[in-house]
């Protein structure tokens, strides 16, 4: 063997990683406990699930105050960054965490299969989009993107009793594989282009104009296919061919974690490779991003306003939001403008105020959906105004944030991401967001009238409202509404992660 | 939320527009939390909180100072620093009677209009519609004011859809895709005046003021977000070719939608002209007046063409607001004091008339059943006091003198004649043709002998004649002594005039003399209106 004393690993800050561990613990006792203990009282591997997480978030408060003190780095050994934009990407996934597996919890009671599987999965895939938002290193973001993936591909087969679910799986899987493929294929160009993976590395290296060609055929070919594999991932158009038909399929609340945390995660990975380390490039990657824009906004909200089943319009309505993040990082993209921070603050708020946002609706869509997840045609939202009232209502709050409505967060979200992309001049793409918008307004009209404007023959079932559940939707109600109201904290907050580490 | 701190106004240490919106939002939500088994206790929180609200806005009325041109009761925070963006809200002439028309409706409406089921919900969202209407009204930031702008829409599509006829959910939904259609390049509008406005002021704001008198735009920018913002409200007026929302909308809403939506939430559009178009971008109001000023008389001719050959007396009466918005815009695009002045009265006026239009529609349809034209026929006979009503209103729609309709009529057609000749020509016969539509459908119902159907027409109920009191009596007040509110919205009227004189470096003025000793002492108008401002501020 070779002398170990020669090896002198990297040193590793242990409560920089404090988030991940809390995840990684809950995941442990969840895997361990449920396998070797009999069958948990009702709930318990939800509530388990959703404290790991919220720890995680505790811990994410003091990591980000002592980001306010000291400097934004990179730590094991440049493996992953630390900086205000990774924790809350972090915050965002365990929220995502935290909300998806409350719901989860009420789900799988209602399914009579409540057990720790979902729950250990959906921990394992929150690290895997925890390490994708620090990854600073191409092999790294690698990693955290299988781990993330191969997660959810199991998250979304996970209903054994409903085809739909095997086969969104296997959908899942399958061009997932492939864009994962795409991903590796760019990262190995990339590495042949530059000779380095690390994302500061090759920001040097590009930037060092006499050292290295301007139109170098292996590193556009690399950014190009690694484009393609995070587009798979946000599910931006031409790439989102998956999204309906596993959106639809997959266990609601897994839906919902799917919408949340795999587009935080890729995202935010997006917006650090292409700004860090593709930062000289940015004139040769804007135009795709313009054009991935344009084309998810538009044939989002329009192919979303022609179907019936509320979760297919969710999975559009998410193509037509992975557009206006898009708008963010296109603004990301203009760094010879002051403003061109704003683009990567926006596109983190709106993944933040989303996150929350799918959530609450999935949850509502779910809980309408039934016993066997089943019911979620629009037209089985008719009368939900008078079975429900307060479920109803929460679900128009969501909506109207979807749609942008003022004094709801997704107004904020939209509103950031419109005024970055009109800070950098870049007024065509916010009208064609805005325009788009409206086509998605429709939309959520269609969900809304179901719900209050129709009445429903001989459904006069009150879908029942867990607890859990029901705390979920609460909580998620009052922060739409709470950022819609009084934005200026938040917006304070997220200003600071545009400071990316190693830049 | 916005907190309520003492603010500076005229004469009120109270922040009073502050509260014109907080009553009706507080009371919507607290009528939505009252208890089901109580339908009395709800419709009372309604009336209580609409009631105050228009205890207030008279209030606001009688402390408003007459000869003063700034904005009054001003009350100033900081909302969203990091934006730019505060919560800045006062009063001028040019909002002041808005303001009142929207206090004094909303407890008319609410007390004397039933929706006939689900109470709770329709009261909840008449109080928040009215807190949306105040709200914009007063708005003095660009962005406060597309918040207001676009809340406006959620409790009025869900009063359409909820309480309207047959094909309510379909005309919902347009109403609410078309405004909102426009409502996205006014936001894209007021980002990118904020931005490019960064440039001469130094700092992003949304303040209405600051960007008005401060800010310099070059001239194609200021063009191209003029145009952003006037598509919003284009739809809003609605002005031909965007008006095809507003027939279906109108038709299909419940009545009390109706009165709303005629007597305030058009207003909306042609207000945002004279404030965020005229105010903010003057070169390019001018260099697109001719654009405005002959779609506003293809408005006027189109409405009344359209609305002499409907069927339906609702959707007639639909029309016929078409035409008479296109009287407002035309007024607005003179740039004269007179125009303007006539153009902000006639916004009041058709408030009044076409809301009480609808509310006869309306009764006509609770007894019948029907709005058809050719159903009705010799309700005179069967309810001459409800015709003798009906006669009034439409009388004062059409502009009779004596009727507060032709005091703005009037002033707009004389105001715009000087510099807007050729189109003032044209569009005055739309003055004849509404005199033809409405007498003619009026002659239809009213007259002949009525048959099996209409016999058992009932007469006016003493509920129903108090309320239609209440719309009659400003009509004639307004018609027979306008000069109170007129000398109220002049002293504004006229600074706004100036400062696109100002701005432009032309006058419009049909009569030089109004604005002469104004460009001879060489003041500029906007200063007094700063002045004024800062005299106002807190």
């Amino acid at each position: 063997m070779f002398a170990a004393e020669t090896l002198t690993g990297p040193s590793i800050p242990w409560f920089t990683l404090s988030p991940l561990l809390a995840l990684l613990i809950g995941a442990c006792v969840l895997m361990l406990g449920g396998s070797l203990l009999p069958q948990w009282p009702r709930g318990l591997y939800g509530i388990v699930t959703a404290l790991s997480a919220a720890t995680s978030i505790v811990l994410c408060f003091f990591l980000w105050d002592n980001l306010s003190d000291g400097r934004p780095e990179t730590i094991i050994g440049d493996a992953l960054a630390f900086d205000h934009f990774a924790v809350l990407g972090t915050i965002s996934i365990c929220v995502a965490v935290l909300l998806a597996s409350l719901t989860t919890s009420d789900y799988l009671v209602r399914e009579g299969e409540d057990g720790p599987e979902l729950f250990v999965l959906y921990l394992s895939a929150a690290i895997g989009g925890i390490v994708m938002v620090a990854a600073q290193d191409l092999i790294v973001l690698f990693l955290g993107l299988e781990t993330l993936s191969l997660a959810l591909y199991v998250l979304a087969a996970s209903n054994r009793r409903r085809e739909e679910s095997q086969e969104a799986g296997l959908k899942y899987f399958i061009l997932g594989g492939f864009s994962s493929a795409f991903f590796l294929y760019g990262i190995a160009l990339i590495y042949g282009a530059t000779k380095h993976t690390n994302l500061g590395r090759i920001m040097e290296t590009l930037s060092s104009q006499q050292a290295f060609p301007r139109n170098d055929v292996l590193l556009l070919a690399g950014v190009g296919l690694l484009l393609v594999g995070l587009a798979f991932k946000v599910a931006a158009v031409p790439f989102q061919v998956w999204t309906p038909d596993v959106y639809q399929g997959a266990p609601t609340p897994v839906t919902s974690f799917m919408a949340s945390a795999g587009k935080t995660a890729a995202f935010a990975a997006l917006l650090r490779v292409s700004v860090t380390a593709l930062e000289s490039r940015v004139d040769d990657w804007r135009p795709v991003v313009w054009v991935l824009a344009v084309l998810s906004l538009v044939v989002g909200s329009v192919l979303a306003v022609t179907q019936t089943n509320v979760k297919r319009m969710l999975a559009y309505s998410s193509i037509s939001h992975a557009g206006f993040i898009l708008l963010g990082v296109e603004a990301a993209s203009h760094t010879g403008s002051a403003s061109a921070a704003d683009g990567i603050a926006s596109a983190m708020t709106y993944l933040l105020l989303y996150t929350v946002l799918v959530i609450g609706t999935f949850t509502i869509v779910g809980l309408v959906a039934g016993r066997g997840d089943s019911a979620s045609n629009l037209t089985d939202f008719r009368g939900l105004g008078r079975r429900r009232p307060a479920l109803a209502l929460a679900l128009t709050v969501f909506l109207l944030a979807q749609a942008g409505m003022p004094l709801t967060s997704g107004f904020v979200a939209k509103f950031g991401v419109i005024r970055a992309a009109v800070e950098t001049s870049s007024y065509a793409i916010a009208i064609i967001a805005m325009l788009a918008s409206v086509i998605g307004a429709f939309l959520y009209l269609r969900i809304m009238v179901s719900a209050w404007m129709e009445d429903a023959e001989g459904q006069d079932a009150a879908p029942p409202v867990p607890f859990l559940s029901g705390l979920a939707v609460t909580a998620a109600v009052a922060f739409t509404l709470v950022v819609g109201i009084v934005p200026g904290w938040l917006l304070d907050a997220t200003r600071q992660v545009i400071t990316l580490a190693g830049r | 939320m916005f907190a309520a701190q003492a603010a500076g106004g005229s004469a009120l240490s109270f922040p009073i527009l502050t509260t014109l919106v907080l009553v009706p939002a507080l009371g919507g939500i607290l009528t939505i939390l009252t208890s089901n088994r109580r339908p009395e206790s709800t419709k009372f929180v309604a009336l209580v909180a609409s009631t105050v609200t228009a205890g207030l806005s008279i209030w606001l009325l009688s402390s408003f100072e007459t000869a003063d041109a700034g904005f009054q009761f001003v009350s100033q925070h900081p909302w969203i620093r990091d934006w730019g963006i505060g919560w800045h809200v006062g009063v001028d002439g040019i909002s002041l009677f808005l303001v009142v028309l929207t206090g004094l409706l909303f407890p008319l409406v609410i007390a004397g209009i039933d929706p006939h089921h689900d109470h709770k919900r329709y009261l909840g969202w008449m109080l928040v519609l009215e807190a949306g209407v105040m709200g914009s009204f007063i708005s003095l930031d660009l962005f406060l004011f597309f918040l207001f702008f676009e809340i406006v829409l959620v409790p009025m599509y869900f009063l359409i859809g909820g309480w309207g006829y047959d094909q309510r959910v379909y005309a919902a939904t347009k109403f609410f895709l078309y405004t909102m259609f426009g409502s996205a390049f006014m936001l894209v509008g007021i980002v990118a005046t904020a931005v490019l406005a960064k440039n001469s002021l130094g700092y992003v704001t949304f303040d209405l003021v600051q960007l008005a008198e401060g800010a310099e735009f070059a001239a194609s920018s200021g063009r191209w977000l003029f145009m952003a913002f006037a598509i919003a409200f284009a739809v809003k007026v609605p002005l031909f070719p965007l008006h095809t929302w507003l027939p279906d909308a109108h038709t299909q809403a419940p009545t009390g939608g109706s009165v709303i939506l005629a007597g305030v939430l058009l207003k909306l559009g042609t207000y945002g002209f004279l404030r965020f178009g005229l105010y903010l971008f003057p070169e390019a109001s001018v260099w697109v007046r001719p654009l405005f000023l002959t779609l506003a008389v293809i408005g006027i001719l189109w409405g009344a063409i359209a609305a002499t050959m409907q069927k339906d007396l609702k959707r007639l009466v639909a029309y016929s607001s078409v035409a008479h918005l296109g009287f407002i815009v035309l007024g607005t695009f003179a740039f004269t004091s007179q125009a303007l002045t006539g153009s902000v009265m006639q916004m009041v006026n058709h408030g009044i008339s076409t809301g009480a239009l609808f509310l006869l529609v309306g009764m006509i349809y609770e007894r019948r059943q029907t709005r058809e034209i050719s159903q009705l026929t010799g309700l005179q006979a069967v309810a001459p006091i409800f015709a003798a009503a009906f006669m009034v209103v439409m009388l004062s729609s059409i502009g009779v003198p004596g009727l507060n309709g032709f005091v703005g009529e009037f002033l707009i057609l004389i105001g715009s004649f000087g510099n807007a000749r050729w189109w003032v020509v044209i569009g005055a016969t739309g003055v004849i043709l509404a005199a033809l539509y409405l007498l003619w459908a009026y002659q239809r119902v009213f007259h002949g002998e009525p048959d099996e159907d209409n016999k058992s027409f009932a007469e006016l109920r003493p509920r129903e004649g108090i309320l239609l009191l209440s719309f009659i009596a400003p009509i004639i007040l307004m018609g027979v002594f306008p000069k109170p509110m007129l000398e109220r919205i002049e002293p504004s009227v006229k600074a706004l005039v100036a400062h696109v004189e100002t701005n432009v470096g032309r006058g419009f003025e049909f009569e030089k003399k109004d604005i002469a000793p104004v460009v001879h002492s060489g003041t500029n108008p906007s200063e007094t209106e700063n002045k004024d401002d800062e005299g106002h501020g807190g």
